[in-house]
């Protein structure tokens, strides 16, 4: 657990879209997401043309497609709610496939589908083609307070170490016969939870004393970029 | 319940984003006070335990599983301040590190879990911590209440939300119903993972539970006064 842990969504990789600067693509993702969640339902050819736009920065970024498909399983329970919208929604009814469903709430679950899936796929680019740390260096030049930044870099940095723990105190509670999900071992489960709630939060404290050791001010110091060196 | 792009209208997104700033700024300011320097550390180990237990599922019914959202878990152990910051950045880092909740939709999320989960969760805990005698067993009997509450006005301000800026021509009575009736399904989950919880660290280590303290306190005060009157001092004798 020394060095940072790559992180699951970054694709390592040299294209155009991975050099770009970070908070230039953090911004572009923002303001297109947006002039997408703007657009009105009916505009179809709109929708056509960002699809467009943005499978060809996927090519252009030469992460896989199958890599990027088996991440959009995020977006599963939200396309569940979206095949719902047009037999709860009000309206004029019309036919599809016999079943009589709400018209606008035919458009409505389009939009819904349509920006969804193109909001979950730009989100996904971006964290494909760029490694946390460049992330969060981009959100301190959008002036995000330093603090905040600071705080979702130590978020990222315990992820794996403190899911992982979790992991292994879940292995032992099954090894041991305890199945989590059943409502019968959630005392079991609580206590785990508390534990590894005592257990981050000294983390904490270690290393707040480690960091205060080594000079820390409040500020984290600007650290020159570990020596990567382009292998062509 | 992370809400993706798309689902409430560009300006609803706006909005909600302005106030979900707002949150972040004062929340900022708080933690500072309640931990000090130690602020980026301590939230940071802190966001990541409530990401870990968020991956928690429980069975809700009909088949489906919820998971804990830790609004008022957070509130009840490290305090509202600190707690609203850390669930804001676990999830600033789900959508923009693994998108997971819409990236328009970040300030909708940060108002309806991070904003209103810990606040009413804090606020309920607060009201039924001052009717419970000041002891550490009421610690976590008023965390569960302060869950099985937060999670259902959670759902109401976002069925408001959805009234006002929902992109589909669905009845709000009706996007009512279903909200509430599935987040109090929601709520008694985590009202009892967040009890368990709750007791399981105050019975360990009662000092880290930003909620017991007046509870600490006063048991602190009365053993001093038990010494006190136990011990004859030497001026007495």
């Amino acid at each position: 657990m020394g060095a940072g842990h790559g992180h699951r969504l970054h694709y390592h990789g040299h294209s155009p879209v991975h050099r770009a600067p970070a908070h230039l693509k953090i911004a572009t993702l923002l303001a297109f997401v947006l002039l997408v969640v703007a657009t009105p339902h009916a505009w179809v050819w709109a929708f056509a043309a960002y699809a467009a736009l943005l499978l060809g920065v996927v090519a252009l970024s030469r992460v896989p497609a199958a890599y990027l498909a088996k991440r959009m399983v995020v977006e599963v329970p939200f396309v569940v709610f979206a095949v719902l919208v047009p037999f709860v929604s009000h309206g004029p009814r019309t036919e599809v496939l016999g079943l009589s469903v709400s018209e606008p709430g035919l458009w409505a679950a389009w939009g819904l589908l349509a920006k969804g899936t193109i909001g979950v796929l730009a989100s996904l680019t971006v964290a494909a083609t760029t490694e946390p740390q460049q992330l969060l260096a981009g959100l301190r030049r959008l002036r995000l307070p330093d603090q905040l930044v600071q705080i979702a870099g130590f978020m990222l940095r315990y992820l794996d170490v403190v899911t992982e723990e979790l992991g292994r105190m879940m292995v032992a509670m099954r090894s041991r016969g305890c199945d989590p999900r059943s409502p019968r071992h959630w005392p079991a489960v609580g206590r785990t939870l508390g534990a590894l709630f005592v257990r981050s939060y000294e983390r904490g404290e270690r290393v707040h004393l480690a960091m205060l050791s080594r000079g820390y001010d409040g500020r984290m110091p600007d650290l020159p970029a570990p020596a990567h060196r382009e292998h062509a | 319940m992370h809400v993706p792009d798309g689902f409430l209208d560009a300006p609803t997104s706006i909005a909600t984003g302005v106030v979900a700033a707002g949150a972040v700024a004062v929340a900022l300011r708080g933690a500072r006070r309640e931990l000090d320097d130690r602020t980026a550390p301590m939230a940071g180990l802190v966001a990541t335990f409530v990401f870990a237990a968020q991956m928690v599922n429980f069975p809700v019914g009909a088949g489906t599983s919820g998971h804990l959202m830790g609004g008022a878990l957070a509130a009840v152990l490290v305090g509202p301040w600190t707690g609203v910051l850390c669930v804001s950045v676990v999830l600033i880092v789900q959508a923009l590190f693994m998108a997971d909740g819409g990236i328009t939709a970040i300030g909708t999320n940060i108002t309806l879990l991070a904003l209103v989960g810990v606040a009413v969760g804090w606020l309920v805990f607060v009201a039924v911590r001052a009717i419970l005698p000041r002891r550490l067993s009421s610690v976590a009997p008023a965390a569960a209440v302060a869950a099985l509450v937060s999670v259902p006005v959670a759902s109401l301000v976002f069925t408001a939300l959805f009234a006002v800026g929902g992109t589909a021509p669905i009845a709000t009575d009706r996007v009512l119903t279903a909200m509430l009736t599935w987040h109090l399904a929601i709520g008694v989950g985590e009202a009892v993972v967040t009890a368990l919880v709750v007791g399981a660290v105050v019975a360990s280590r009662p000092d880290l539970v930003h909620g017991a303290r007046p509870a600490l306190a006063a048991r602190r005060a009365e053993t001093a006064a038990r010494v006190a009157a136990a011990t004859p001092t030497g001026e007495r004798a």
